[in-house]
């Protein structure tokens, strides 16, 4: 085994390889879990500073973990994520771990039990080498607001590297860990993957359990990837999907083989481009971009066809109205009485519960909460959240009627690559508008991925597909196939090589 | 549609959230702001169009048989009170 001197060259090699390379060396015993873990922990300990990407190191859970990994292997019992290092998203409830959610009222929160998808994964083999930064409550989409500081994107530390995800998108384009989990509510998977340059997977609602998922927006909120490539989201998206009886809105839909679908021809695809993507919003440089990687497509044999969905437009108040009235009901358990943060010598009760959690939350969640508040209170109900709701399924119904003619819907998953930090905090809106070609999957529940595509000025540019109900294998293949005519997803940031 | 001063103390009021003087205007301001953007919505023919709550169509609550199949862990649970004596979570009075 390697040793000393060859060992730089040896942790700078393992870094830049994918979960499907990784497991193949281990299979090959080329290195072991326990030398797997020690590389990116050190990685991590050198590199995670000026980046901000991770809040909690769990080193000696990741030794241990990768120590059994090694005894399964040797046993003859490895499976194909045996022993592969991951990171959370600090909205998942990690048993014995502090669990943030990227905010001051949960600071000395340690969460007593482990969320499904940490389950699940942990079950698969993986190694939790740490928790990861986020916008607070998984509210933004910078990764600006999370009050331990801002991440910043590996591509140029001056600018953000999107949210809510921020921290396990900034993380895996380092190659700090070589994927992590994240959560999309509005687009915080998909939008950070994009500015990062990397693959990011939002599953179909009810496909991966959010049970032990800190609730946001409970009919928007689900759980799903950040990876390098395609194959690697098949690979983890495998081991975290499926029925879950503790979810209450999980499906029992079986989960195909996503990695055996990845292999299946692209000829005849039919992609439907949304009139509504390629709109002034969109930045004419990301444009070219798409449409370049839409020539991809075609070259492969997929069939382009144009389609509108006339409600899309108003995705992103509607979004507005139902997301910040669902987190204000989520967000009321944080009153400083059983868990999380709490005002010292309240006065009474009112005061308990107010300065609790004034002081506990950050603005934008304030914000968001009192939207939500107004939006469902006596009086505004039905002008709002009512009539949000119906917006919703004028919206749903759109994306409907275009899959009865095309396969999968394709555009930009973000209108420019990423900003300057403080670029966008002053005004709620002009930050809102961010999520603006992300959000109509999450209010259909639909499916999507984003897949790196190019730069515009040395800053990455995501390509979005987004498919009907339960088609991530198609989603993932699509982007397989892409990825093999194309080497985007393998670029590395300066300093991350 | 701008908002008052006053609709704001009895939204933070309705939401239990502390709003310090200073604090005040600007979330006046930046709620206004989100209030206008959201009446966007007032363009949609939304006549007869049903509610989405969700996008499950057609799946309804599950039930599970009324059976006792959780432990008492409260020991587990409560090392995050910040103030619990004999497995009672501590607050203010309450009651005068």
């Amino acid at each position: 085994m390697p040793r000393d001197d060859n060992r730089e060259i040896f942790v700078m090699s393992l870094h830049t390889q994918t979960i499907a390379q990784l497991a193949a060396g281990l299979r090959a015993k080329r290195f072991s879990s326990v030398e797997l873990a020690r590389a990116y922990l050190e990685r991590i300990e050198k590199l995670n500073k000026p980046l901000n990407a991770f809040l909690t190191v769990t080193e000696q859970e990741a030794l241990t973990a990768a120590g059994a990994a090694d005894a399964a292997i040797a046993a003859g019992r490895a499976g194909p994520l045996t022993g592969i290092p991951f990171a959370h998203k600090d909205i998942f409830c990690a048993a014995g771990t502090r669990t943030t959610c990227g905010s001051r009222m949960l600071d000395n929160f340690v969460a007593p039990y482990d969320a499904t998808v940490v389950a699940r994964l942990k079950g698969a083999g993986t190694v939790l080498v740490g928790k990861t930064n986020m916008d607070e409550f998984a509210m933004g989409s910078s990764n600006e607001t999370s009050y331990y500081g801002p991440v910043r994107n590996p591509w140029n530390r001056d600018y953000v590297p999107g949210g809510s995800s921020g921290g396990s998108a900034a993380a895996v384009a380092a190659r700090l860990v070589p994927a992590a989990s994240g959560t999309d509510t509005g687009g915080s998977i998909r939008q950070p993957a994009a500015l990062v340059g990397i693959t990011g997977l939002k599953p179909t609602y009810g496909r991966v359990s959010r049970y032990g998922m800190i609730a946001f927006a409970s009919s928007l909120d689900q759980a799903g990837v950040l990876t390098q490539t395609a194959e690697d989201a098949a690979l983890l998206l495998g081991a975290m999907a499926g029925f879950d009886p503790r979810d209450s809105t999980s499906v029992d839909e079986p989960v195909p083989d996503y990695l055996a679908a990845l292999q299946q021809p692209l000829e005849g695809l039919r992609i439907g481009l949304l009139k509504e993507f390629f709109d002034e919003g969109l930045d004419p440089r990301n444009a070219k971009l798409v449409r370049e990687a839409l020539a991809v497509y075609q070259k492969l044999g997929a069939e382009t066809i144009e389609v509108s969905l006339p409600n899309l437009p108003l995705s992103v108040p509607t979004y507005y109205v139902v997301a910040p009235a669902e987190c204000s009901s989520n967000l009321s358990r944080f009153d400083g009485v059983r868990f999380g943060y709490r005002a010292e010598n309240p006065r009474d009760l009112l005061d308990l519960y107010k300065r609790s959690r004034g002081e506990g939350f950050g603005a934008e969640v304030k914000r968001r909460i009192m939207t939500g508040t107004y939006v469902l209170s006596a009086g505004y109900y039905d002008a709002y959240y009512l009539k949000a709701q119906k917006v919703r399924q004028l919206i749903s119904e759109d994306f409907r009627r275009a899959f009865d003619k095309v396969d999968v819907l394709m555009g930009p998953t973000s209108p420019t690559p990423a900003f300057k930090l403080g670029a966008k905090v002053d005004d709620p809106i002009t930050m809102y508008l961010n999520d603006i070609y992300t959000i109509g999957a999450n209010l259909a529940g639909l499916p999507a991925i984003s897949v790196p595509c190019g730069f515009v000025d040395a800053l990455p540019v995501g390509l979005q597909i987004i498919g009907p109900f339960f088609s991530e294998a198609r989603l993932l293949n699509a982007a397989h196939a892409f990825q093999k005519e194309t080497d985007w997803h393998a670029r590395v940031p300066k300093g991350y090589e | 549609m701008t908002l008052t001063r006053k609709d704001v103390e009895s939204i933070a009021h309705l939401a239990r959230l502390q709003i310090t003087e200073e604090e005040l205007p600007v979330y006046v301001g930046s709620l206004s702001s989100i209030i206008n953007f959201v009446e966007q919505l007032n363009r949609a023919e939304t006549g007869d169009v049903e509610p989405m709550a969700h996008p499950l169509a057609g799946q309804a609550q599950r039930l599970r048989p009324d059976e006792v199949t959780e432990r008492d862990a409260h020991d587990l649970y409560q090392q995050n009170a910040p103030q619990v004596e004999a497995a009672l979570y501590l607050v203010p009075k309450v009651i005068e």
